[in-house]
């Protein structure tokens, strides 16, 4: 699937549709905290963005990740959590501690809040390359197999 | 010798089946965790985790252990799925020879 199969009728349609799904991706990943939801509905958000600009406008689409990217950054996101837990244990704290995190905030429970958001990050790029991941190589096994044009 | 087993497994069966009704109820005041560990969550979460929905502050914060093996396993069970999916030898079609052997290059 190199070329999308878009004719005006979807593109028109989903050039509606890929914004707003993409920003509310981005609403429930930052709003996580406070409202329903999280890093793993916000990945999910983010990767239908990128997969139905990527079935509409084939490999050109503006909004792409694809290939061997979309691996690293999965295991990137998932790394990230796991520094965080890390960085907890060298500053002086347990594995996952927030209380020790390198930056200080006052009062306490701000540094918790500023953990939590980074390890939904991290989440949210794994959830979101390995739906994207997995899309890849079904598409790639069936140009290579010459079954879907 | 599958006789044995058969008995075995419905024996298994039925206790677990009985046992279950000895369970305490779902949302019973009387219950263990629900004396100690979801009170004291749910008033101490926000100045604790500093988030003011409990689910996030649970899951990440108090269980945040729990979420990291979470992820791991996503990614796990994602990466494995794609090397089998782009692996050229599993489930595919034994490619064609060539019919003819004078268009074949290696002859032997």
């Amino acid at each position: 699937m190199r070329q999308g199969f878009g004719g005006i009728v979807l593109s028109t349609a989903f050039r509606l549709l890929v914004p707003f799904s993409i920003v509310y991706g981005v609403y429930i990943l930052c709003f996580g905290e406070y409202s329903p939801g999280g890093g793993f509905q916000a990945g999910a958000l983010l990767a239908v963005g990128v997969l139905l600009s990527r079935m509409i406008l084939g490999e050109d689409a503006k909004f792409n990740v694809s290939g061997k990217n979309s691996v690293v950054l999965a295991g990137v996101g998932t790394f990230i959590y796991t520094f965080v837990g890390w960085v907890t244990l060298f500053g002086g704290g347990k594995f996952l501690e927030y209380d020790f995190m390198p930056i200080v905030m006052e009062p306490k429970h701000e540094m918790h809040a500023m953990a939590i958001f980074i390890i939904e990050i991290g989440v949210t790029m794994c959830v979101m390359m390995t739906i994207i991941n997995l899309m890849d190589s079904i598409i790639k096994r069936g140009d290579d197999d010459g079954s879907i044009e | 010798m599958r006789g044995l087993v058969a008995v075995l497994l419905a024996v298994i069966t039925g206790m677990f089946c009985s046992f279950v009704t000895y369970l305490p109820e779902i949302g019973d005041v009387n219950n263990a965790p629900n004396q100690h560990v979801t009170p004291s969550y749910i008033s101490r979460s926000v100045e604790d985790t500093g988030s003011p929905n409990v689910v996030t502050g649970v899951i990440i914060d108090y269980r945040g252990f729990d979420t990291m093996w979470e992820t791991g396993v996503m990614f796990l069970a994602g990466l494995t799925t794609v090397l089998l999916l782009t692996s050229n030898k599993v489930g595919r079609r034994p490619e064609e020879e060539p019919e003819d052997p004078e268009e074949g290059e290696v002859i032997k």
